[in-house]
This record gives structure tokens, C-alpha cells and sequence, in this order.
């Protein structure tokens, strides 16, 4: 492919003849597809606790989340592009929350809204709780907050909007050969306690350790 | 003017001498009943003395005596103070003790949350599983020897969590590196997670039964949730369907169970008041109004009276905003999507600013402290909360009353469609909006006044059908009643200091047991507090008004149409992090 000839074509002043000047625009397909993505990304419709409703306040009218492209909720994930975890994350929760995620078509995202999805927040000691949604799934975006305010979560959603500027379709995992699935996560298992399928060597282990100590 | 709830009204001990000894325990109050003569004493106080609603029921483990003892609060509809009396077992497994569903049907989802979370086991009781956690979980949670995965200290503040200066992630101590616990020599690989047969077993037996001459049909099961726009959170319901009509339904709750006891038994007196703005997530000041209520009695210390009022205030703004919400939801439940919500958040951010202004956050206010509040109203502030009440709140509640109440779809949609009658409203233990209208009209504020709510001239809101109507109408009447009590706090509210108490980070609180409670917007919310002396509680529990609600949902759904099961669900007012705490 002769790709030297068109390389000037993603730089600002490429040159446009003059008698197309006022039919023809110019741009990348990386930047044509990352405007169409960045400005539709639809969430799914997934509350959790707290956090939710400040998820809701920030669709409501002061707010205003549709500004953003962000407004069309959608209560299946096989219809929504964004994971928003808003709110405590606990051991009988995940593997609902688990399957939801491998249910979302790519491209997909999460973002962890509040304390307690980015951590674990003041819930982490608890027994049932999981310390951050970051242990099962790739986060994109973390919010700060418990529960962050309307503007906190606009301010995520933006982050989350210049992250998808600089993703290039060159590079994306969901148009890659053999990486289909590269982002399917195993279902924990609820068992004594939440058992992470990924790490059952290292539990087993552990769990034979302790009788020794 | 707080009622002391330990004012006993009941001699016990005269009517059953040698099966009743009044508890003589420093501090404490009531009556410890033997435990064979549990169920008679309970039948009797419901029969003969008419404590009618079985309102909280816990446990409490004092390994040190190694006993085991449950706590039953008992109350009548028509007003007035509370029975407590307690049953004391030997801790040792297996711990039994008879159920109480027979008596007071309200006690089932709470003896199911004390055999989950403390392994006492009652006998006959008809649907004993666990309840928050999954079965199969290894331990109970709350007996005072279960330590769980990330478990460092007795009690707070932590002497080691910079055991070098250096903060250490609490993942790095656990063997696991995570906040897990097996059991020893555990294998993952072989484990069989035990399926959830239980569940649609007890599902089969509540299912009805096809009567003689009946068509023939098949009966389905559908698991509405974990994951649904309309359970209001993380609640999942198996429900079996008979065409479109319900024959059977349980609740499966726990998803959102993040150990608010276990937490608080850990934490400080003071450190729980921003917990508890998490339970009920729409009224952080209700619930804070409860706990501090609860605790100033154990503490014996008085309120600052400017400060019972900004209390009031602040409850009652609260109340408004919960009950527009509800309106919002339930109509968006119904399939009106989203614009009569977006009404009700307008006027919920106004309310919200007024909060944000007093304690500097939009829903987790944290404002209350034992013996008044933190801070005083801003004079901009206490303006806006004027001209809320007195002028834009009313307006906006006609409105919004002129908007939807006459429509058509809504009418046919509510009108006619039961909720629950009196009767079983209080064999349930249901409290607030869903018992008043069921034609009860037991309030806390009235029948067993906290506060300052003594002073104020204010109707009760009831109505009488016990459908979905009323349920809908009761929570205007309720808004326009709040706002009486606002425009009549705003008036009498003193100048003067807004706490009793010096700030104080430590509080003292005295050895004893008390059981604080409050009128919030979805009802009784107690709080049962045992304190030993030391700078934490040795128990802390919550009766959450919207988990006791829950356990007439079966009641109130059979026989209806799935279509309408949402919106039956919507008018119990439910709020995850309550139900499940």
C-alpha cells in the first residue's frame, strides 16, 4: 500500500483544491469514529446503591447528562456501551454484575463511580463486600467521591470521552485478530466465600499454607 | 420531649411468676422470659395486653456469659411506649429457639436475618434460609469470634495501620491478598456451589395449588432482578406465574448487604453517623436523627433546643423530598418514563441545596451529634428554607397533584388494585405510609412522640381503602403535613447554642441497652444500641423500616398481575441500602 501519499491528509493544512474547498472536509477515520462514539456513549441502566441516585440526579434537568450524549440508559447490556458500577460492590452481587459485563457488546467500558467501586471506599472491611470493582473488571475511569456530585460524574464522563479521542482503530482490541473475547471475564463462584476461578491455584495454596503456619 | 421506652406499663413478672424475671442487668431494662414459656408470654402480651406490632427483633452475642440472647420490641398501634423482653440461650451450637411467625407474622425476615448473620435457629419457623448472605457462606457473621478476611483490630481507631509510618493495604496481611476466608485445606477446584433449590423449594410450597376443575396450565418461574430498572436497586424476586397471574413470590435479598453491624460494632459511637446517612440513601437525616436519638438516650444528656428544631426541620425537608421521589418513581414504574421524575428532582436539588448549605454535602449530610447539630443554619440558608415552604413547595406539590391525579391511565391503573388491609398491615409489622393507608393511623411522632413533635399541630395522614390509591394520595397528604410542621418549626425556631455538648471527638457512653425510634419517611426506623461501657457499642442494630416492609410483599402480590407486581413493589417504598444494610 502506498500509504506515503496520503500522509499529509490527517495533518491541519493539508491542501483541498480550490474548486472542492466548499463540498470537501477533510479528517481521519480515526477521528470521524471516535466523534461518533464519544458522543453516544450509551450506559447501561445498573444501579447499585448510593451513587445511583446521584447517577439519576445527573440525568434529571439541572444536570443533564444528555449534553453529553449519555442519556439513553439502556437496561440490557447487550445495547449499552458503558458499565457505570455505582456503588458497593458486594460478593453476592459480582456475579450478576460478572455477567452483565461479558454480556456488553464491544467496544466497552467501565467506569468505577464512588469510593466503594473504586476500592472498596468506608464498606472495605466488610465481609461481604468486594474491595473495588478493579479486582474482576478493567476500569477506564475511577471517580472519587462517596457518592461523587452530578458535576463529579460529568467531569468522569468527560475523562471517558478523551479517552475514546485517543483510542486509533489501528490498535483497538475489538477489531484485533484472536482478541475477541480477550476481555471475557470468568464467573466467580459463590462458595465459603467468593471464589475468583482465576486464582484457584493460589487459593488452594493459601488455604493449605494456613494449616501449617 | 423523649418518651422513655423504658417505662414499663406491663407487669410480666406478676402474670407469670417462676417464667418471667425482670431484667435487673445495670442499664438495661424489660423482661427475660424463659425459654419454653416464650410462646405463651407472647401470645399473651399480644392477646391480652395488645401489644399488637412485633416491631424489631435481634439478637445479641455475649460470649463473655456465653449466652446468646434475643431481643423482641413490642408496641401497640395505638400508641404509647414499648414492651422489651428477651429470651437468653446457652452458646452452644446447635442454638435453638421457637419462632415467633406464629404470633407476630412480621418477625419472618427478622428471625431469617438472626439464623443468617448469628446461627440461632427457630424451630417451626416456615421458611428458615439465609438471607443476606448466600447459603453455603462459611460462619455467622456477627457472633463476636467470626473475624472476617480484612480483619485487623478489635475496635477503632486502629493503633496499627502505620505500623512504620508506612501505610499498609489491608490486602497485603491476608494470606488470600484479598478480603476472602476459606476454610483450612479448602480445594476451589472440587467445591460444588450449592445451587439455589432451596429458594424455588420454598417457592414451591407457597406457590398455590391448582383447585379441583381448575384448567390445566403450566406455572413458570421468573426471577425478576438482581438487575432490573423497576426493583428499585439490587432486589431480586422468583416469582411463579400462573398465565400472567402471581401464585407465589419470594424475595432473594443481600446484594447490596454491606455489614452495616458488624461495621458499626467496630466503629466508634461517633464514626456510625456517617454510616447511617447510607442506609436509607435519600433520608441521610432521618436515619441520623434515629441514631442520635437512640444514643442521647443511652448518654442521658439533653438537646440543645435550637437545635431540636433545625432536627425537625431538616427531617421534615427530608420527608417532602422522599415522598416526591416516590411519586416520580412509581409513575415511572408504571410507564410513564421519566417526566413526572424530572418534576419531583427539580424540586428535590432545591431541597438538596438547602442540605448542602447546612452540612456541605448533597445526600450523605452527616449532621447531626449527639445533643444537637454541627453546625447552625446559614442565615441564606434558613431564607431559602422560608421561601421553599411557604411559597414554591406548596405551589409545586398542587401542581404536580393537578398533573397527574386526574389522569386517566393513572386512575384506572391505581384505583382498585390492593396493597394491604389493616389486618395484615399489622400482622406484618408494616409501618409508615403503606400502614396509614390501610386505614391505621399509627404515626411515631404522635403515638410516641420524639423531639420537639409534641408542639406541633398536625394531622396524622391516613387513608382507608388500603389500595393503590391511597397509597399514592397518603404520600401528598403527608407532604402538605410536613410542610404544617415546617411552617410552624420555622416560626418557634429559638435563637441560642445548637449543641448541649462540647465538640468532642470521643464520646462516654454509659453501660445499658436502648432502642431509639423515629418516624421516617418509609416508618419506624429504630436503632438498638448496647453499649458496655467502652468507646464503641457492643451491638448495633437497625430495624429498617423498608427490609420489615418486605416481608408482606408475598401477601400483598398474590393473586395480582405481574404488570401490576412493579408497581405493588414501588408502593412499599423500598430502598436497597436499608433492606439490605
Amino acid at each position: 500500500m502506498e500509504e506515503n501519499k496520503y500522509e499529509g491528509l490527517n495533518l491541519p493544512n493539508y491542501n483541498i483544491p480550490e474548486d472542492i474547498q466548499n463540498v470537501v472536509s477533510i479528517t481521519t477515520i480515526d477521528r470521524l469514529y471516535n466523534w461518533g462514539r464519544r458522543w453516544s456513549v450509551w450506559p447501561l441502566m445498573f444501579g447499585l446503591a448510593c451513587c445511583a441516585i446521584e447517577m439519576i440526579a445527573a440525568q434529571t434537568a439541572r444536570y443533564d447528562m444528555a449534553r453529553f450524549g449519555m442519556e439513553v440508559m439502556r437496561p440490557t447490556p447487550r445495547q449499552a456501551d458503558m458499565m457505570l458500577v455505582s456503588g458497593t460492590v458486594t460478593k453476592k452481587m459480582l456475579p450478576s454484575i460478572i455477567r452483565l459485563y461479558n454480556q456488553m457488546p464491544e467496544p466497552k467500558y467501565v467506569v468505577a463511580m464512588g469510593a466503594c467501586a473504586s476500592s472498596g471506599g468506608p464498606f472495605k472491611e466488610g465481609y461481604n463486600v468486594v474491595a473495588g470493582i478493579d479486582k474482576f473488571l478493567p476500569v477506564d475511569v475511577y471517580i472519587p467521591g462517596c457518592p461523587p456530585t452530578p458535576q463529579a460524574l460529568i467531569a468522569g464522563m468527560i475523562k471517558l470521552q478523551e479517552k475514546i479521542d485517543k483510542q486509533s482503530i489501528k490498535k483497538v482490541r475489538w477489531y484485533e485478530k484472536g482478541k475477541v473475547d480477550s476481555n471475557y471475564v470468568p464467573m466467580p463462584i459463590l462458595g465459603p466465600d467468593l471464589i475468583d476461578v482465576r486464582r484457584n491455584t493460589e487459593i488452594k495454596q493459601a488455604a493449605a499454607a494456613k494449616e501449617g503456619a | 420531649m423523649a418518651t422513655a421506652l423504658q417505662t414499663q406499663t406491663v407487669d410480666l413478672v406478676a402474670r407469670f411468676p417462676e417464667k418471667v424475671t425482670a431484667d435487673s442487668r445495670a442499664g438495661y431494662s424489660g423482661f427475660i422470659v424463659n425459654k419454653e414459656n416464650l410462646v405463651e408470654v407472647a401470645t399473651a402480651l399480644r392477646d391480652e395486653f395488645g401489644y399488637d406490632l412485633l416491631s424489631n427483633v435481634t439478637g445479641v452475642d455475649y460470649i463473655a456469659e456465653n449466652k446468646m440472647e434475643v431481643v423482641y420490641h413490642a408496641f401497640r398501634t395505638t400508641g404509647g411506649p414499648g414492651l422489651v423482653f428477651k429470651v437468653q440461650v446457652e452458646r452452644v451450637d446447635p442454638i435453638e429457639l421457637p419462632s415467633m411467625v406464629g404470633i407476630w407474622a412480621g418477625a419472618e425476615y427478622q428471625e431469617r436475618e438472626i439464623w443468617d448473620l448469628y446461627g440461632i435457629k427457630f424451630t417451626d419457623h416456615p421458611d428458615l434460609r439465609r438471607i443476606l448472605l448466600w447459603e453455603g457462606f462459611e460462619g455467622f457473621p456477627l457472633r463476636k469470634d467470626y473475624k472476617e478476611g480484612f480483619f485487623e483490630e478489635e475496635a477503632k481507631p486502629f493503633k496499627s495501620r502505620w505500623p512504620d509510618g508506612k501505610h499498609v493495604f489491608a490486602e497485603m496481611k491476608n494470606p488470600f491478598r484479598d478480603n476472602l476466608k476459606f476454610p483450612e485445606n479448602f480445594d476451589p477446584e472440587s467445591y460444588q456451589p450449592e445451587d439455589e433449590k432451596d429458594l424455588y423449594a420454598s417457592l414451591e410450597r407457597v406457590s398455590k395449588p391448582l383447585t379441583e376443575g381448575e384448567m390445566k396450565t403450566d406455572h413458570i418461574v421468573v426471577n425478576m432482578g438482581p438487575h432490573h430498572p423497576s426493583t428499585h436497586g439490587v432486589l431480586r424476586v422468583a416469582v411463579t406465574l400462573n398465565g400472567e397471574t402471581i401464585t407465589g413470590l419470594k424475595p432473594v435479598m443481600g446484594y447490596l448487604h454491606r455489614n452495616h453491624d458488624k461495621i458499626g460494632e467496630r466503629n466508634t459511637f461517633l464514626q456510625i453517623i456517617p454510616y447511617t446517612d447510607r442506609l436509607d440513601y435519600f433520608n441521610s437525616m432521618a436515619n441520623n436523627f434515629g441514631y442520635v436519638t437512640t444514643v442521647e438516650k443511652l448518654m442521658k444528656i439533653p438537646v440543645a433546643e435550637r437545635a431540636e428544631y433545625i432536627r425537625v426541620i431538616m427531617a421534615e425537608m427530608s420527608r417532602i423530598q422522599n415522598h416526591l421521589i416516590f411519586v416520580g418513581m412509581l409513575i415511572n414504574d408504571l410507564g410513564s418514563m421519566y417526566t413526572p421524575s424530572l418534576y419531583a428532582f427539580e424540586e428535590r436539588e432545591l431541597i438538596l441545596d438547602i442540605f448542602e448549605a447546612v452540612s456541605g454535602a448533597r445526600m450523605m449530610c452527616n449532621y447531626f451529634r449527639f445533643g444537637g447539630v454541627v453546625r447552625d443554619v446559614p442565615e441564606d440558608a434558613m431564607q431559602k428554607i422560608k421561601d421553599l415552604v411557604h411559597d414554591r413547595l406548596p405551589a409545586k406539590i398542587d401542581e404536580m397533584e393537578r398533573f397527574l391525579n386526574q389522569n386517566e391511565v393513572l386512575v384506572a391503573r391505581l384505583t382498585g388494585v390492593k396493597v394491604l388491609n389493616a389486618e395484615d398491615a399489622i400482622r406484618y409489622s408494616v409501618t409508615g405510609p403503606v400502614l396509614r393507608a390501610a386505614g391505621v393511623p399509627y404515626d411515631i411522632r404522635r403515638a410516641d412522640p420524639y423531639s420537639v413533635y409534641d408542639r406541633f399541630d398536625f394531622d396524622v395522614a391516613v387513608r382507608y381503602h388500603g389500595d393503590m390509591m391511597d397509597n399514592y394520595l397518603i404520600r401528598f397528604d403527608e407532604m402538605r403535613q410536613s410542610l404544617r410542621i415546617l411552617e410552624q418549626a420555622l416560626k418557634q425556631i429559638p435563637e441560642g447554642p445548637i449543641n448541649s455538648q462540647k465538640p468532642q471527638y470521643q464520646v462516654r457512653v454509659p453501660a445499658g441497652e436502648a432502642y431509639g425510634r423515629v418516624e421516617s419517611p418509609k416508618g419506624e426506623l429504630g436503632f438498638y444500641v448496647v453499649s458496655n461501657g467502652k468507646p464503641n457499642p457492643y451491638r448495633y442494630h437497625v430495624r429498617a423500616p423498608s427490609f420489615v416492609n418486605l416481608t408482606a410483599l408475598e401477601t400483598i402480590c398474590s393473586g395480582s398481575k405481574i404488570a401490576d407486581f412493579v408497581a405493588q413493589l414501588a408502593m412499599l417504598d423500598i430502598v436497597m441500602g436499608e433492606v439490605d444494610r
